[in-house]
Formats: C-alpha cells, structure tokens, sequence
C-alpha cells in the first residue's frame, strides 16, 4: 500500500492561488493539477522538492513546517539546527553564537546536526571500504532525491546509500542525551529540527524517525527571532561540537568532501540531478564511488525555507568552515547508523495492479493521448497531454480544452 | 494473442541532445503497466543504446515496440551505412566513431556488447550500404 498521502512537504493556500500554473510546469514528478482554478498536490507523487514553493508569484504554495509556538509544553526543550542555518547569518565566525541564540530563544540545550553528519561521513567511509557495496553509492541525505529514486528510479535503489540521515542520527543522541540528563521522561522532551527543507519536515516525522523527533522547525521563521537575540549576546557560551566537515554538508560538495575519496560526483539542481540519474539508469557512470546529489540549488542552502540566497550562504559556509579543524570521529560500525526500514518502490506510475488490466488501460491513454493536440500547453490542468490522458484513464473527469467531444474519449 | 501494445518512434538522425526519448517513452510505458524494474531498466539500456548508434552510425531511423503482457520486443531500424563484419563490432571496445563522436561521450564500443548483455534475445541483419536492423526481445 501507498501511505503516502498523508505526506505533505507542501500545502496550497486556496484563497491565494490564481491558478496560473506556474508551479504545475516546474513540479518535477508532475504532482501538480490545477482543478476549479486551483493547484492542488496529488501528495503521493510529491517529493518534497520546493520548487513549486520557490516558483509560486503569489506565494500560495508552502512548506509544511511547524511553527515555533508549537515547543510549548515540553518540560525540556532541545534545538537541532541544520548546517544551513549557520550560513544565513553574515559574518558568523563561530557557531556559538547560533547555539547561543538559541539557547535564548528558549530551548533548554542545542545538538547540531552537523555532528550527526560527521557520524554518518565516518559510517559511510566504511560502508565504502565493503568491496560487495553497490557503486556508485548514492547519498541518501537528500530527501528530495531519495523520494526521486523511489518514484522514479526504483532499479537505482541498491545504489542508495543504506545510512540513516544526519537529523535523525543527532537527535537520537540528543533524547539520549536529554534523558541522562533531567531523567525526564520521554514525552516531557521536545526534540525540534530546524531545518531549510520542506521534504524533510514530512520525512523527518513519520516511521522510524518519529520515535526521536517531535517537530521539525524552519530556518526561515527562526532566522529575525535568532538574529536579535544573536546580536544581544555578550560572551557565547562555547557550544559548538562539530568540525568543518560537519559544517560543510550544508552546501554541495560537503559530503563528499568528507569521504576520503577523489572518485565521487556532486550535482545539485533537480533537473541536474535527474540527468545525473538518467546517466547512471544508462551504465554510463562508471569508476565512480560517491554520487552526492541535491534537489536544491548549491545545496541545502538552496532549500526554499532558507532566507538568503544560496550563493552567498554557500560561500559563507565555505568562510565559516575554515575556522574549524575536522573533528575526529570514531565509530564502532557502520550498521549502527543504517536505517532499519528497506526502501520500498512507489510504483506511483503504475496504472493498475493487475499487469493485464493495467496494460488495457495503457492503451487506451496511448489512443487518448494520440487524439490531444499535444502541445503540452497546460490549459486543461495538467502538465502535459499524457499527463491529462493518464488523468482521463484513472477516472477523473478532466478534458482537453480544445478537444471536448465525448467520442475523443469513449472509444480508446 | 493475447492483448499487446505496439509503439513506433521515429529517431532523428540529427539531434544528438534527446536523443534517447524513444527509450525513455518505452520506459515510462511499462512503468504505466507494471513490469518489474529489472526488466524496465534491462530495456531502457539498451534501447538507449539502439537509438544512439542510429544517430552516430547510421542518420536516424526507426523504432517499433511490441509489448505483451510478459515481453517486450524491440526492433530499431535504419537505412545507414550497416556494418561489414558483425562479428568484429559486437567486439567490445570496438568502435568506428571518429573523434568528433568520442569528444561527445560517445563511442566507447560498449553500445552493442550492452545491448546482447542486457537483451534476453539479439538478432542483427545489417546489408553495407542498405541498412541495420536489430531485434531486442526481454522477458520478464
Ligand atoms: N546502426 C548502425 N549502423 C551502422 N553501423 C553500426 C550501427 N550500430 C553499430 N554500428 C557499428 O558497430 C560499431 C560498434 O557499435 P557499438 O558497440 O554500439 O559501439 P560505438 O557505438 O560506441 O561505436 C560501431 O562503431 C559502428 O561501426
Ligand atoms: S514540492 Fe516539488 S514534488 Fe512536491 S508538488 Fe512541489 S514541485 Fe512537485
Ligand atoms: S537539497 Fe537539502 S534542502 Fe533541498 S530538498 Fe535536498 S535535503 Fe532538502
Ligand atoms: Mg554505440
């Protein structure tokens, strides 16, 4: 069974959005159908990936993240943030000054993600010293590109890398933490993500993660509150725990980076990862041990629920990183930090579950679709004539606007 | 007979940029029916591959697929130069692309070796100066 549907990395508010399918044309799994003027996410097909986010002139789409009120009521209060977050801030020379903030914000400690990154990095090292592991291994931090490989690129998952992500690696250790600490139990704990990225706020609070983390934060609405109180500090507390490499997963390369291997492949960009992939579906990429692949532009610090743009907060990361030395991690295995769930396909494509029925209903969308004007101009609700076809073969009652005779669509 | 689908393509002999959709229509075709993934991506290698060497070897051609409900039967045809010894170009690493072809990424002579490797059944008639035809069958 698909339970993805009540994933929702993003949410459409009605009363703003023109239906000007702007965010239909860009959605990179085409999740989007304008229905009543509307443009509403079929979520099983939805990545994550922002770009209808990032696209929309009205700012109608959004990301789904909680709000800062929602830490109330937790006797003990954790912050989680993201790499990203540290390269928001101009002319940060030292993470502490975020912890700090923070802290001031009214969170009762601070566990960075970019030490739950190091822990992967030191993981992932070994997992490619295992000579029977599928090359290249492609990251799974990304949760866009994940979500993209199971949607699309099923016969890619053995090359999806088996290790849980940084957020989740963090905040284990930081309930952990939490716990020894107050001897709290565990619902008197809040464990909040804040993190750039609106695939991550469905993922990171369903299945197996869900036992660590109980909201997942955004940069965007913490960024003004941090920066005032960041700028009332006086003396930092020295906070801080990760090293550069850590830091440096915030932008593209800063994986990779850290894997003591010449031999990877960093792209970022949806449409170039998916050329990425494309080439690898075609045996092309071959000698390589490492993809590090991000749906966003430059990196995380692409990622739509960031302030600043994600060239500047990129070289700031790059500045920033400089100033800290590698920490050095020492890990047991590299099994303690894989995910205990196997990646299951989505087969979202799939017509029917029965072969034989699903292939009648194929040829009935081919003859649809061969009747379409095919020119994929979008007035109809649906990205593409095939699109529409796929729409009209499953049932809804859609039609072409320039082809409306009922004979179009009976005889298939 | 049992109930098929049957595909055509035409494959432009000029465009090397998509090159490669007739695969990639094949592809989300049987993803639409539900073949397994191994047989999806077993096929849309070396279709893939067909397509690239109508473009570079032989000016484009055709593509016809025929798909039933447990095979898919692939046949890409052109009127290009064909080839002299077929023996020789299923060879791995042989190829005749000039260096024009190989600064493009293509033309590492894997194209045809992939195509037996990854095909259930292979059948190349090819007359020089008439034409190729290959035949790809895949089962599930
Ligand atoms: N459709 C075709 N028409 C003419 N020659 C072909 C065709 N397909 C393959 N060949 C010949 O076979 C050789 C090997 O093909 P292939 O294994 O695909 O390698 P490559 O395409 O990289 O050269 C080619 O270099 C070419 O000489
Ligand atoms: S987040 Fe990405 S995948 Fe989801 S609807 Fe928007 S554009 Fe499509
Ligand atoms: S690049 Fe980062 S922010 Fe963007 S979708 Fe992927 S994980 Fe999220
Ligand atoms: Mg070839």
């Amino acid at each position: 069974m698909n339970d993805r549907k009540d994933i929702k990395p993003v949410f459409l508010e009605a009363d703003k959005c023109n239906g000007c399918v702007s965010c239909m044309k860009r959605c990179p799994t085409e999740a989007i159908r304008v229905r009543d003027g509307k443009a509403a996410v079929m979520y099983e097909r939805c990545v994550g990936c922002g770009e209808c986010v990032n696209v929309c002139p009205t700012g109608a789409k959004r990301e789904s993240y909680d709000k800062l009120e929602s830490i109330a009521g937790y006797k003990y209060k954790v912050a989680l943030p993201s790499p990203s977050l540290y390269g928001q801030f101009n002319n940060l020379t030292d993470t502490s000054y975020v912890l700090n903030g923070l802290k001031a914000l009214g969170f009762d400690d601070v566990f960075e993600v970019a030490y739950g990154a190091e822990l992967v990095s030191a993981a992932t090292k070994k997992y490619l010293e295992n000579p029977n592991t599928v090359r290249p291994v492609i990251s799974s931090a990304c949760s866009a590109v994940t979500n993209l490989i199971l949607m699309r690129y099923e016969h890619l998952i053995p090359h999806l890398s088996p290790m849980k992500q940084p957020e989740v690696v963090a905040a284990k250790l930081a309930l952990i933490e939490a716990q020894k600490r107050t001897g709290y139990a565990r619902a008197e704990i809040g464990i909040f993500v804040i993190t750039q990225c609106a695939a991550k706020v469905s993922k990171l609070k369903r299945g197996n993660s869900a036992k660590y983390i109980d909201r997942v934060l955004s940069n965007r609405e913490l960024y003004f509150l941090l920066l005032d109180k960041m700028n009332k500090l006086e003396n930092p507390e020295p906070l801080s725990k990760a090293g550069s490499l850590g830091i440096s997963w915030g932008s593209s390369t800063g994986e990779a980076m850290g894997l003591g291997t010449e031999n990877y492949l960093s792209a970022d960009g949806i449409e170039n990862v998916i050329r990425v992939l494309n080439e690898l579906e075609h045996d092309k990429l071959t000698g390589l041990d490492f993809l590090e692949l991000y749906a966003c532009p430059s990196g995380c610090v692409g990622g739509s629920m960031n302030i600043e743009n994600p060239f500047l907060a990129r070289t700031r990361l790059r500045r920033l990183r400089k100033r800290y030395a590698p920490r050095k991690v020492e890990i047991g295995t590299a099994s303690e930090f894989m995910r205990s769930e196997a990646y299951e396909p989505l087969n979202v494509y799939r017509l029917d579950d029965d072969r034989l029925k699903a292939m009648k209903m194929t040829m009935k969308m081919k003859a649809i679709y061969e009747k379409l004007p095919q020119t994929d101009c979008g007035a109809c609700g649906a990205p593409r004539c095939m699109a529409l076809a796929e729409d009209i073969v499953k049932g809804h009652d859609v039609k072409c606007k320039y082809r409306k005779g009922e004979e179009l669509y009976d005889d298939g | 007979m049992g109930e098929s689908i049957k595909l055509f393509y035409n494959v432009d002999g000029h465009d090397f940029v998509s090159c490669g959709q007739a695969s990639e229509d094949v592809k989300r075709t049987l993803k639409n029916i539900g073949f397994p993934p191994e047989v999806i991506r077993r096929v849309a290698i070396a279709m893939y591959e067909g397509e690239v060497n109508m473009v570079i070897h032989a000016a484009g051609g055709v593509a016809e697929v025929e798909i039933t409900e447990d095979a898919v039967r692939v046949a890409l045809k052109d009127s290009g130069k064909g080839i002299a010894d077929i023996e020789q170009a299923m060879a791995e690493g042989f190829s005749t692309a000039g260096e024009d072809i190989r600064e493009l990424g293509f033309g590492a002579g894997m194209g045809l070796p992939n195509m037996k490797k990854y095909s259930d059944e292979m059948k190349i008639e090819s007359t020089v100066g008439v034409g190729t035809n290959v035949y790809l069958t895949f089962y599930i």
